[in-house]
């Protein structure tokens, strides 16, 4: 069944904080495999002009996902969870994550659409740190494939 | 923000360095620890059959996560990523064996964007098994 368009513009209130631990960083760099040392070595991190040492650029999905994750399951939106396949992914920079940084996400509706029974929804997830910065804009495209006929 | 890379020592059509990123089921778990994401897609093959696919298949955001290293291995500065978008187009299959599979990622310079803010496009391509896996995936870089 289509989704109901007048959540379109919706916006969530923002996440509690997210803390941005170093071991965490430093544990999502490994699982991806990655050794560049600005993920993981405080002077190699101030050296290219960071205060301190920076995340791997797709990190922050940990956070946002999360976030939209309450989009995903609010009852009211009725969207089929077990059916949510992720279409796209896009990240804009401010400047990158980095230890220390405590991390707000508001997500917002940006549209929702019907392609071929799927239903298609856009979240777009603002991040802050705790300053009220802008650190990064996440959007998401979710498709929630249509039902096989019974 | 110090990229290697200078932007008056690059042109449209550049290629930068392309890469193979093995991936393996124990790389699965890994991720799905550190990134939080545990569906079951990722690990069950049991699961992965029930709800249509041929087996387990990597994150989209494990793959995706992979792709930018090219980028940001070439600049040195993962800081020097503005923008980084992709579509999941073709699932990373992994079977469960010895070997796993790669993801492959080549890139090359589509655009000079802008002069003062030394900014290129970086196009990728990403693919597994012959299959291209991201459409659409590109970066915005500011270089030195």
């Amino acid at each position: 069944m289509a989704l109901d368009q007048s959540f379109v513009g919706r916006s969530y209130p923002p996440t509690r904080p997210y803390e941005v631990g170093r071991e965490k960083i430093r544990e999502f760099a490994a699982a991806i495999g990655d050794g560049n040392p600005a993920y993981t070595d405080t002077d190699a991190a101030r050296a290219l002009g960071h205060p301190d040492v920076i995340a791997p650029p797709t990190f922050v999905f940990t956070v946002t996902f999360s976030a939209a994750g309450e989009v995903v399951a609010d009852p009211e939106l009725g969207l089929d969870y077990e059916r949510v396949v992720h279409g796209d992914q896009k990240f804009a920079y401010s400047r990158p994550v980095r230890a220390g940084d405590r991390l707000t996400v508001t997500s917002t509706i940006e549209s929702i659409k019907s392609l071929a029974g799927n239903d298609v929804l856009d979240v777009r997830g603002e991040v802050h740190d705790e300053h009220g910065e802008h650190v990064v804009t996440a959007n998401t495209k979710l498709v929630a494939r249509a039902p096989e006929e019974a | 923000m110090t990229a290697k890379i200078a932007y008056e020592d690059v042109e449209v059509g550049t290629e930068l360095p392309s890469a193979s990123f093995p991936v393996d089921r124990a790389a699965l778990v890994r991720y799905a620890g550190a990134s939080g994401d545990f569906n079951p897609i990722h690990w069950s093959e049991r699961i992965a059959k029930q709800v249509g696919l041929d087996d387990v298949i990597a994150h989209g955001m494990f793959t995706m996560a992979e792709a930018i290293r090219v980028v940001t291995d070439w600049t040195g500065d993962p800081g020097a990523v503005v923008e980084y978008g992709v579509r999941f187009t073709n699932p990373v299959v992994v079977p469960d064996d010895d070997k796993g599979t790669a993801v492959e990622v080549a890139a090359k310079v589509a655009a000079k964007l802008d002069d003062e803010a030394r900014t290129v496009r970086v196009d990728l391509t990403a693919t597994s098994g012959g299959r291209k896996v991201l459409g659409m995936a590109r970066a915005v870089v500011r270089l030195a």
